[in-house]
């Protein structure tokens, strides 16, 4: 925790190149999920809500999909619209992040680049909300 | 005008919950194909199994979820034989267990999400039983494998 978030390049389903150091100074939701996992399709959508909400006060929601194929994130994504860049995860990113070695996870990342929570399995939307609302209000020093 | 924002903010979250909804097939905790539905007997501890390796003895575990999890850390000998979750899977589960005496003792592991919330597990052990197997094994990871297994200290192989 409080360490620097490993960074990474990746193209988005789209073919969008995303980059979580361009994201210097946003608050990032980093979110490692998939198809197949329940926990994950009960939190994207509030990801969507909240990418929505606090997009223009500087929050940037990044998933990561830790399916083995990208057809059915595909397939998902065109139903969904997430509204925010939704990349492949590989073995080299999960081991980077620490092992992703159980879905959900949720890395919560200040504007200083830092990681300021790691959120694993069923959470309480509420109160990573309340965290996100907290980076929020920090500004970069 | 911000009523109406918020309204149609609402409507996309049901929307979405909807959609997804219908996507992750987690089956029902009272299927017979749902992870809870294992019976206690047939039911392990990860701490039983970190024995077994320690035995020494050449034991036979599948894990049956994620490929990509199985990468980045699976339990030393341990076969990829997944995502039993599709028939894929449950296909590949039984190519590599048709040699296998039936009285074999198979461990079979998943640890992609909460155990009530697995859809590999049970798929992949009502399928060992229909093949004839009777000597079946379900290692238990309440939570995930990360804490479960490689959090504990167990030993771990990555790769493939």
């Amino acid at each position: 925790m409080h360490k620097a978030a490993p960074v990474f390049v990746r193209h988005d389903l789209h073919g969008k190149r995303v980059s979580l150091r361009d994201e210097r100074g946003k608050v990032v939701l980093l979110n490692f999920w998939a198809t197949w996992c329940a926990p994950c399709q009960l939190e994207l959508p509030r990801f969507v809500e909240w990418q929505q909400r606090y997009g223009p006060e500087g929050l940037e929601v990044i998933a990561v999909s830790m399916d083995d194929d990208a057809g059915p994130v595909r397939a998902l994504i065109e139903k969904l619209k997430p509204g925010f860049p939704v990349v492949m995860g590989d073995e080299r990113l999960g081991l980077e992040y620490g092992g992703i070695l159980g879905l959900p996870v949720t890395y919560l990342i200040g504007r200083d680049g830092r990681v300021a929570a790691r959120i694993a399995g069923e959470s309480d939307l509420n109160d990573m909300k309340s965290k996100v609302v907290k980076l929020l209000g920090q500004r970069d020093r | 005008m911000r009523q109406g924002l918020v309204r149609w903010a609402a409507l996309g979250l049901v929307l979405g919950s909807t959609v997804l909804a219908g996507m992750a097939q987690v089956p029902p905790a009272n299927s017979p194909t749902s992870a809870s539905a294992i019976p206690q007997n047939a039911l392990v501890q990860p701490a039983d199994v970190a024995k077994m390796l320690q035995s020494g003895g050449k034991t036979v575990i599948f894990q049956v979820g994620s490929h990509l999890m199985f990468s980045q850390a699976h339990i030393p000998g341990a076969e990829y034989a997944g995502p039993d979750s599709q028939a894929v899977g449950l296909d590949l589960l039984a190519s590599k267990v048709a040699a296998l005496p039936k009285n074999a003792l198979i461990v079979i592991y998943c640890g992609c999400c909460p155990w009530n919330r697995c859809p590999n597990m049970g798929p992949a052990y009502q399928r060992l039983l229909a093949l004839g197997f009777t000597n079946v094994k379900a290692m238990y990871v309440a939570s995930n494998f990360g804490d479960d297994w490689v959090g504990k200290g167990y030993p771990v192989e990555k790769g493939d």
